[in-house]
């Protein structure tokens, strides 16, 4: 489907305004493959007759379910491999020596999408640390989208999905295969708490967290929003814990509070303070 | 370079993946079933990796996975399953044979790769 100047216009002020994600005029073609299934769903002829709806009613259903459809990212398990070799072989044991006398750790997705993150940490976790099972672990998972996090909750993956960045092995010992899906444990479900957050809105009854994974979200905001974000981040991080931004992201001119450490073949990022306490970080 | 051994009956999808892995920086040697294959591997240095079909004529992926496995000379060749053969029992069966990985056909660029990345890890 076609997609006019104006139409694209409001499309994009619509996300800025209500997710603060910034739409180039490069992703005309998202706009595009993205809002074709509405309009095809709503019976619509055209992207320019959703947008005619969206103008002529007050914000409800409609211009949710287009917000929701624009801030859905591609994902998959083990992303990237390297930020979780460190997670697994470095920031576990370390922050499990650091916590072993209150037992307790909180991971934190960011933008889950639909779940590969957090099912790759249960994993990874289930499979690699057995004593954490006398821990209170707790797995937060949130994103702006409640259509993406009713999809990550039910654990069901396509073959496609599961055949990107899942270990055959992790596979075959956590997920069922239902005709041609495959469906995550419910022993892994039940580690993952899935809540719908906006980023860029308050974040209430968030607890402190000792990693936080919010890879390849910032990207999508502006400087104002990606400096706000980072500082609420900071508040609810405790002083030794880590976060992980995507391989194109940093803090760097947005927030000086971060430092960032390098462990092994991937970067993340301390709390300064809690960096310079510990010389055996090489930072880069 | 690095030695890639691409075993399927299929020349279409040999090519497919031939092609993937030489724009990945792998040298490639085809071959058409098991038995193809064990006769290649014996005739010049090891492959780093071997991508196994399961269903093929002569000797399937799995019989060859075995034969690999029965000889010590072959123990470090990092083998991976490429197939249509989707049950987890299967799965199992040919990670319990001794191939390292599993990728199900169809499968797209990005997923060879990332579970190339996965072996290149696990196998350091």
């Amino acid at each position: 489907m076609s997609l006019s100047e104006t139409d694209f216009d409001y499309v994009r002020t619509l996300v800025k305004e209500r997710s603060a994600i910034v739409l180039e005029p490069s992703k005309t073609y998202l706009v595009d493959s993205r809002l074709t299934p509405i309009v095809r769903k709503l019976n619509l002829g055209s992207i320019s007759d959703l947008v005619a709806r969206m103008r002529s009613e007050r914000f409800g259903e409609v211009h949710r379910t287009v917000i929701e459809a624009m801030t859905t990212n591609e994902t998959s398990f083990f992303r990237d491999v390297h930020p979780f070799e460190a997670f697994r072989t470095k920031i576990v044991p370390e922050l499990m020596a650091a916590r072993a006398s209150e037992r307790a750790l909180t991971i934190w997705c960011g933008a889950c999408s639909s779940g590969q993150e957090p099912y790759t940490i249960a994993m990874l976790l289930r499979d690699s640390f057995p004593e954490l099972g006398n821990w209170r672990v707790q797995i937060l998972a949130t994103d702006l989208s409640t259509e993406i996090l009713d999809r990550a909750k039910r654990g069901v993956f396509s073959q496609l999905e599961v055949n990107r960045g899942l270990p055959a092995a992790m596979l075959v010992r956590h997920f069922t295969r239902q005709g041609l899906e495959w469906q995550v444990s419910e022993a892994l479900r039940n580690m993952i708490t899935f809540r719908e957050l906006n980023l860029i809105e308050a974040w209430p009854g968030m607890p402190r967290v000792d990693v936080v994974f919010m890879r390849n979200v910032l990207i999508y905001f502006d400087i104002p929003t990606k400096k706000d974000i980072l500082a609420k981040v900071r508040q609810l991080m405790r002083p030794d814990g880590y976060l992980f931004l995507g391989g194109a992201e940093t803090t760097m001119n947005l927030d000086d509070a971060f430092e960032r450490v390098q462990l092994d073949k991937t970067g993340c990022y301390r709390l300064r303070e809690a960096a310079e306490r510990r010389p055996g970080y090489a930072t880069a | 370079m690095v030695r890639a051994l691409v075993i399927d009956d299929s020349r279409a999808l040999r090519s497919l993946m031939g092609r993937m892995l030489r724009d990945l920086g792998f040298e490639v040697v085809e071959a058409c079933h098991g038995k193809d294959a064990l006769e290649r591997i014996r005739e010049g240095a090891p492959p780093t990796i071997a991508l196994v079909d399961w269903n093929m004529p002569e000797m399937n992926g799995l019989e060859f996975v075995r034969s690999l496995r029965q000889d010590d000379t072959f123990k470090d060749v990092l083998v991976m399953m490429v197939t249509t053969e989707t049950e987890a029992t299967q799965m199992v069966s040919a990670l319990d044979a001794g191939a390292n990985e599993y990728l199900m056909k169809p499968f797209t660029r990005e997923a060879l790769v990332e579970k190339l990345d996965l072996l290149s890890i696990e196998h350091a």
